[in-house]
Order: structure tokens, then C-alpha cells, then sequence
């Protein structure tokens, strides 16, 4: 049976997920194809679809757009930009942000919860990106989040699983999707987030600032790959005192 | 005959006195601010550091850092990349008015000046900014002179409900306003607001603002503030560098804009890096001790300040030196610039504040920053 990462009744083969706000277009295209990715986010409040530089020319028509409402500052906004989005024929996707944080760009996790109870409603397949935290993940299951969006570490950082033990409870407790974005700098760290049993990974700063593009899509690929790999074997034990004994200390009560 | 003067620490009366510490704040740090004190070692420090105290982001001005330069660039250039990417974000500026109240000595708009004053109607604005809009620029800069007179709060209010029916961002760059006037242009359409200090140096302020409301230091100093106050998404921070001590004035710029952002966390924050230019009847007026290499010390001290700030680089600059400064520090760039009253689709009214160094086109702009491996871009908002 094929290992298919399922969002709101969709099927994708491919769990790497690419945020394109950071490339240059040509880029974006580059890193499609090396990469493999099947979803793109699309910012609408970057989309210049009338004017020269139409972001929609390089994203292959296969690949599924998931636009953002990146620029929000509170639900109502978001809500309006997902609005928005559908009347342009963007598809029925969205990743609700909401960030009034300029400096950090933490999201809103109160108004993400409250966008994504008005969008699910609406029929959208909602996709918040959110602070990671049980009760918020919980609560945005709730609200009809078709996956929840928690972040590793601050937009842009590279600095990889800082919020490795929450996305951990995450994973054993949410029923939907759990997509990590935000913050993965590296692939390997991309490929211990999937080892963790995460369902998806979402990069883009990670691979618009490594010196070559193309090719570290494909690393992040193989990584993401791998990691699903290695979660769907099981991971072996590992030790935490002195070495096992390959003969039981207890042995002797059966001679 | 003497000319009774102002006190530039006291208010008028139709001015808007808010409660707030962050002038006292910031005067207190630049006082204490004596950059001759940095060394190399300080330099080093701050250049190891992930987020720099103010005393870090003292000594990246400091003369200690000017043998850095080549790291700081590094550096800064690998900022800019993680936080903006490869955007670079266009737009133009289209100047309304240039009558002015004000007699500031550096300035071609002051009122003392014999220029071409002029303002356009509403008819000619409506022009001018299709014309603009046909480029395909998305986002623009109203101008002013300083006269309340002359380009009242209603006519800046009727170009900016204008402006957002053909540009997704609208910035204005006009004389301070009280927080309920800044809800008024906000309500109309404004994003954001430009307010450059000149100088920090009260002193100095006082010297170079001989006349006008905009002799009033300390109002001037709280736009920003009561401009979020009155809603707008983001300010924007300079000071004129040549005007005083460059190294003083740029690190009270970057305190001031430091405080604002921890104080409206929301608050989108920029930098813009104005020299002195010459200007009509005045073709000596230049930044005297700020040179390039100075001034990209200043936008490499600022990015690595502020790193999630967006800096502008202004047409002030010649076209060789703006190339080089976008993706490494600067995030936003004009083009098709004019700096006298409209002239984009007809003759312009008035004359220009200053001289512009880089005439190119937008088409010419955009092809720039592709060669440079970079993507322009024209709409970074979306107005809901």
C-alpha cells in the first residue's frame, strides 16, 4: 500500500512542502523540480497576477497551491485573504497566519483559532500555522484544521527542532496531520522531525539560503524521505545505562 | 532687527502632547554615547553576537569598526538573506505639493527659498498616478512640503483615497500630525508613515530649524508614535546624515526605532539613509564627512541591529552604489523617481526638494535587480 500523506481528503506522495516567499521565481521552479514537492505556498498579498512577474508562471500546473494569508494581523483579515484567494482560483487550500509580531513573527495562535472555526465552516481545507502547544492544537482540531502548522524555531532562523518536545506530544496526541514549519534549517533536522512521526515538513528559507538551491532541495527531499522511512521501520532502542548483556543476568534461576 | 525666536522644546497649541519616556530615553543614551571609547575588541564582540545590545550597535558606528567593514557586510548580507530573502520591494515617490512653512537651512523646499511652488489638483493627481500605476509599481510614497496651509490634512487625504484605488501600499511622507489625524489618512487608505528627525542633536535642531512648526523638536520626535497610535501598519526612521555627527544621529535613529518596536510590537519598522544633497540656489550643500564608506557603515550597523527591519535605499544615491547595496542590506529600492511636483505624466508643477542621482526607469530598476539574482517586488500587501 502506497504511503500517502492525506490533508483534508487530498493525497500527496511527496511529505516536503515548499514556502516560497524567500526564492526568486525562476528558483521556485528550480526547486519544484528538484525537490519533488507537490504543495507551494503562495503569498497572496506577494501575488502580482495581473502585473509582469506572475509568481503562477513557475509553479508547475501538478503541484498544488497553498496560499497564505501571510500580512494578517487578526482573524477577520485572515479570513478575508483566504476570501480572497478562492475568488482568484487558488483551490480550496489555505494556511492561515496570523502575526502581529513584526520582530519574532510568532503567530497568533487566539486569532488563528478563530479564523480557522470561520474558514473550516466555509468548506476551506484550513491549515494554521500556529505556536506549538497542546491545548491550542487541540483546539484548532476542533475548529476543522485540516492539519495543524507548528513551528520549530523562528520564521527564517535555521536553527532546527527548538520546540522538538512539544511537536513530540503533538504528534502522540493530534489526530491530523502534524506539518512542521518553520525554523528547519538543516535536512537532517528535517529528517528527525520525520523520524519523530511528523507527517510533513515545510522549508524554505533553509533551501532559498544554502549556496546551491537546486541541490539542496534534493538533500532536503532524500532527508524528508529517509526520515519517513525510518519512522515507518521503528526505530531501534537505544541504550540509556551500560551495554545489554547478550546473556540474561537472570539465567542463572533457571539452571 | 532680531528675530525673537522659538523655544524648540515647547509645543504649540494645536499640537498633540502624548504621555510617553521615549525622548528622554533616547537623549539620555546618545548623551552617554561617546564612540571614541569603542575598540576594536567591542567591534569584535558585537560582530559575534546573535542580537546586539545598544552598546554593540554603538561601536559597529564607532571609527574602532571601520577596518570591519568587509565583515559587517558578510554578515549583513547573510541577515538580510534569512529575514527578506531575495525580495526586493519597488515603489516610487510622487510629490503632491512643495509649499512649506518651514525655514530649514539644508532644505530646498524652505520657505525662504525662491522655487516654483506648486500643488497638483485632483484631476492632475488622478493623471500622474495612472501614469504611475502603468509601470506596474504597486506601491507609492505621497509627498509633501510642511504646510498645513497650503496641503491640508483633507487635500493629503483625498490623494491617498485616490492612491489606494490603483496601489495596493500607500505611504506618506508629509509634516507630523496629531494621532486622530493619522486615524483620518489611515481611514483613507494610508499603510505608512515617514518622519525623518534631521538631527537628534537639540542643539543642532534648533540651529538648522530657524522657523516653522517643525522647529518644535519634540513633536516631531513622537510622529511615529501617535502614527501608530493612529493605526497606520508601520513607520519609517531617519536621520539627514551630514547635518551633525553622523555617528551620533544614526545611533539615536536606531534606539528610537529600537524602543518604538518594543513598545508596538506590530509596528513594521524601516530605515531610510538620506545624505545631504545640493538643492536650487544652494549647490553647496553637501554631507560634508559622510562618505559611501560611512554611509554603508551606517545601513550595515542598522541591519545588524535590526535585523527584521526594512531599509531604503534613496535615488540621493548614485546608481552604482544602490546596486551593491540591495540583498546585502537594503530590502527596498525607488525607481522612476521625480522629486519636483508631479512630472510623471505632465510638466511638473513646482520645483524639487534636491538632486536625484539615479533617473532609471522601472523597467531599468527591474532588470537590475534580476541581474543581480534577485526578485523585485511590486505588491507586498494586500488591502483587506
Amino acid at each position: 500500500m502506497k504511503d500517502q500523506l492525506v490533508i483534508g481528503g487530498h493525497p500527496f506522495n511527496s511529505r516536503f512542502i515548499l514556502g516560497s516567499g524567500k526564492f526568486s521565481l525562476e528558483m521556485v521552479k528550480a526547486v519544484v523540480e528538484n525537490g519533488g514537492a507537490e504543495i507551494v505556498t503562495l503569498a497572496l498579498r506577494r501575488a502580482n497576477l495581473k502585473g509582469e512577474e506572475n509568481i503562477l508562471e513557475y509553479i508547475p500546473p501538478q503541484v498544488t497551491l497553498l496560499p497564505n494569508t501571510s500580512g494578517a494581523r487578526t482573524a477577520q483579515e485572515a479570513v478575508t485573504i483566504a476570501r480572497l484567494a478562492r475568488e482568484i482560483n487558488c483551490g480550496d487550500f489555505i494556511k492561515v497566519e496570523v502575526i502581529k509580531d513584526s520582530k519574532y513573527l510568532f503567530p497568533d495562535n487566539y486569532e488563528t483559532i478563530k479564523a480557522t472555526e470561520i474558514l473550516a465552516k466555509e468548506g476551506f481545507i484550513v491549515m494554521p500555522y500556529m505556536y506549538p502547544d497542546l491545548n491550542v492544537a487541540r483546539a484548532l482540531v476542533n475548529a476543522g484544521a485540516a492539519a495543524v502548522m507548528p513551528l520549530a524555531a523562528p520564521i527564517g532562523s535555521n536553527k532546527g527542532l527548538c520546540t522538538k518536545e512539544v511537536i513530540q506530544i503533538l504528534v502522540a496526541e493530534i489526530m491530523v496531520p502534524i506539518i512542521v514549519d518553520a525554523g528547519i534549517g538543516r535536512p537532517s533536522q528535517a529528517c528527525e522531525a520525520m523520524e519523530m512521526g511528523v507527517d510533513a515538513v515545510m522549508c524554505n528559507t533553509a533551501v532559498a539560503t544554502a549556496e546551491n538551491i537546486p541541490l539542496m532541495a534534493k538533500a532536503f527531499c532524500l532527508a524528508i524521505e529517509a526520515g519517513r522511512k525510518a519512522y515507518l521501520a521503528g526505530l531501534g532502542r537505544v541504550l540509556t545505562g551500560a551495554a545489554e548483556a547478550s546473556s540474561p543476568l537472570t539465567g542463572f534461576l533457571e539452571e | 532687527m532680531s528675530i525673537k525666536r522659538t523655544d524648540p522644546m515647547v509645543y504649540h497649541k494645536e499640537m498633540e502632547m502624548i504621555p510617553s519616556d521615549l525622548l528622554d530615553k533616547v537623549l539620555k543614551h546618545v548623551d552617554n554615547y561617546d564612540y571614541f571609547n569603542d575598540t576594536k575588541r567591542d567591534v569584535e564582540q558585537a560582530l559575534s553576537k546573535e542580537q546586539l545590545s545598544f552598546k554593540d550597535f554603538g561601536a559597529l558606528l564607532s571609527p574602532a569598526a571601520t577596518p570591519y567593514l568587509e565583515e559587517m557586510a558578510k554578515k549583513a548580507g547573510s541577515e538580510t538573506k534569512k529575514h527578506f530573502g531575495n525580495n526586493i520591494c519597488l515603489f516610487t515617490p510622487l510629490y503632491i505639493a512643495n509649499y512649506c512653512e518651514n525655514n530649514c537651512v539644508y532644505c530646498g523646499f524652505n520657505c525662504k527659498n525662491k522655487i516654483r511652488r506648486g500643488k497638483l489638483s485632483m484631476a492632475e493627481m488622478d493623471q500622474e498616478l495612472k501614469t504611475i500605476a502603468k509601470t506596474g509599481l504597486k506601491e507609492i510614497l505621497i509627498l509633501t512640503g510642511e504646510s498645513r496651509h497650503h496641503s491640508g490634512v483633507e487635500y493629503i487625504g483625498a490623494g491617498v483615497k485616490l492612491a489606494s484605488k490603483y496601489f495596493s501600499t500607500v505611504g506618506i511622507e508629509i509634516y507630523p500630525l496629531n494621532s486622530d489625524e493619522y486615524a483620518y489618512l489611515r481611514k483613507c487608505g494610508a499603510d505608512f508613515v515617514s518622519v525623518y528627525q534631521e538631527t537628534y542633536n537639540c542643539i543642532k535642531y534648533e540651529q538648522v530649524h530657524l522657523s516653522g512648526p517643525k522647529r518644535v523638536f519634540p513633536y516631531r520626535f513622537y510622529a511615529q508614535e501617535r502614527a501608530l497610535m493612529g493605526g497606520m501598519r508601520g513607520v519609517s526612521f531617519g536621520a539627514l546624515l551630514g547635518l551633525d555627527d553622523f555617528r551620533k544621529d544614526a545611533f539615536a535613529t536606531g534606539l528610537h526605532a529600537y524602543l518604538i518596536q518594543q513598545k508596538y510590537p506590530h509596528a513594521e519598522i524601516g530605515f531610510s539613509t538620506p545624505r545631504i544633497r545640493p538643492f536650487i540656489n544652494n549647490a553647496d550643500n553637501n554631507p560634508n564627512d559622510v562618505h559611501e564608506r560611512q554611509l554603508l557603515q551606517v545601513m550595515l550597523a542598522y541591519r545588524l541591529f535590526m535585523p527584521y527591519a526594512g531599509i531604503t535605499i534613496s535615488t540621493r544615491e548614485r546608481a552604482g552604489f544602490r546596486d551593491h547595496v540591495i540583498g546585502m542590506v537594503a530590502t527596498k529600492i525607488s525607481a522612476g523617481v521625480r522629486v519636483g511636483v508631479g512630472g510623471h505624466e505632465q510638466e511638473d508643477k513646482g520645483d524639487e526638494q534636491f538632486e536625484i542621482s539615479d533617473p532609471r526607469s522601472v523597467p531599468a530598476v527591474h532588470q537590475m535587480i534580476l541581474a543581480r539574482g534577485l526578485q523585485p517586488v511590486y505588491s507586498d500587501y494586500i488591502r483587506v
